[in-house]
């Protein structure tokens, strides 16, 4: 009965067991199909990479967890992996390929520059590539272990496997820039780009 | 010391300023008006020969009141020498200072990136823009002691300028009228491309 509950307050619009039952199936197994056979986007641009592509090689090997085929192409992909800093040279170009991906798409953010700016707390670097486009999971590290980003990927693979196609809310919909060509209100962006630990003590002039 | 400054000296006069010895190195300080002459006559002289240009760069010190240098570090292929000549410029006057593309043509990029770095003009340079910053950057140049680590504009206004560029416009010149970024190119450059600039050879060699 409980289940009923919960899968109801999901489905959202059907109070029938059976309907409810069949949207859950049809979740499960658009879910499963989705989760388990991921097409990433790298993103490579820092040492990250490296870290990237001994998860794609032999050891690691994230073929095991359906990445198999990797989509350089962003028409072709379902995750981008963005390894690595982000300049803002560079931040246009994720902008649009994150665009030209089809939905659904996700984002990982893989390691401390992708993710806050890390040590590159400076004039040419984006501070979070999630000032620029939706993150879903952010790893950790400088650089992540191969272990990490395998982590990283299953994680998603759990958030997938928890959306809905029969949800209410419009889940997967393209979030364009709005009129000003931001992602975020400009008070989030400087908010979320202030400097933290030790930059803070950074000298910085006028 | 190495033994060019001697003969630096003896061919040119005052135009060489102090030599000074630093970690095996040897640093010679040249006038800004004869530099092109003494690079040109370093490299074709037969018995110096400096055929090969390292680096160009350039220092500014946190001291106000010191010059800005511009650093060429030369090198002998067939004597296995080097020598570093400096420039000095005053950071009240007009920052410029002969290009010597003409002299070596590798030193296009180079002169690009301390431009672009530190806003020093090289007079003569075929085309010299910004090459690592995005040609429409308008916060100054970055490796300027008087430039903010995190850049003149807020996070925000970073952002929004970096998702409202056009990834194309920094394509070469070349590659413009594939591109079509022509309109919302810089002025200056629009005004280049028109007069069919598309960075002139340099015309030694």
């Amino acid at each position: 009965m409980k289940r009923v509950m919960e899968t109801k307050e999901v489905a959202g619009q059907s109070p029938n067991y059976l309907l409810a039952k069949f949207q859950g199936l049809v979740d499960w197994a658009v879910n499963a199909s989705r989760a388990n056979s991921l097409w990433p986007m790298p993103f490579g641009t820092a040492c990250c990479a490296i870290e990237f592509m001994a998860t794609a090689a032999s050891r690691y090997d994230f073929a095991r967890f359906g990445m198999e085929r990797q989509a350089f192409s962003p028409r072709q992909a379902d995750v981008l992996i963005c390894a690595g800093r982000l300049p803002f040279k560079l931040a246009p170009v994720i902008r649009r390929i994150y665009d030209q991906m089809p939905q659904p798409k996700w984002v990982i953010s893989m390691g401390a520059c992708a993710s806050t700016g890390g040590i590159f707390d400076n004039y040419a670097m984006v501070q979070g590539i999630d000032t620029v486009v939706p993150v879903d999971v952010y790893v950790p590290g400088c650089p992540p272990r191969p272990e990490g980003l395998l982590y990283g990927v299953l994680l998603l693979h759990k958030k997938i496997r928890g959306e809905s196609l029969f949800d209410a809310v419009p889940r997967r919909e393209e979030q364009p820039l709005d009129a000003r060509g931001l992602r975020l209100s400009p008070e989030t962006i400087d908010e979320i780009s202030e400097p933290f630990g030790n930059s803070v003590h950074q000298f910085r002039s006028t | 010391m190495n033994a060019s400054v001697d003969a630096l000296r003896a061919t040119f006069g005052t135009a060489i300023g102090r030599a000074v010895e630093s970690c095996g190195d040897t640093i010679v300080y040249v006038a800004r008006e004869r530099l092109l002459e003494v690079l040109r006559w370093l490299r074709d002289s037969p018995e110096q020969g400096y055929d090969y240009l390292v680096d160009v760069t350039a220092v500014e010190y946190r001291d106000r009141e010191r010059p800005l240098e511009v650093v060429y570090n030369l090198r002998a292929l067939g004597r296995r020498s080097e020598l570093r000549v400096k420039v000095e410029l005053d950071p009240r006057g007009e920052l410029a200072v002969d290009s010597v593309v003409p002299l070596w043509r590798g030193a296009d990029w180079l002169e690009r990136e301390v431009f672009d770095m530190f806003g020093i003009t090289f007079q003569g340079h075929p085309d010299l823009r910004r090459i690592l910053m995005w040609e429409t950057y308008a916060e100054g140049y970055p490796l300027r002691k008087d430039f903010p680590l995190r850049g003149r504009f807020s996070r925000a206004e970073q952002v929004r300028q970096a998702l409202n560029a056009n990834p194309e416009v920094h394509y070469s010149m070349e590659e413009l009228s594939i591109a079509e970024a022509y309109h919302e190119l810089p002025p200056d450059m629009r005004e280049r491309i028109r007069r069919g600039e598309p960075g002139t050879p340099p015309d030694s060699e």
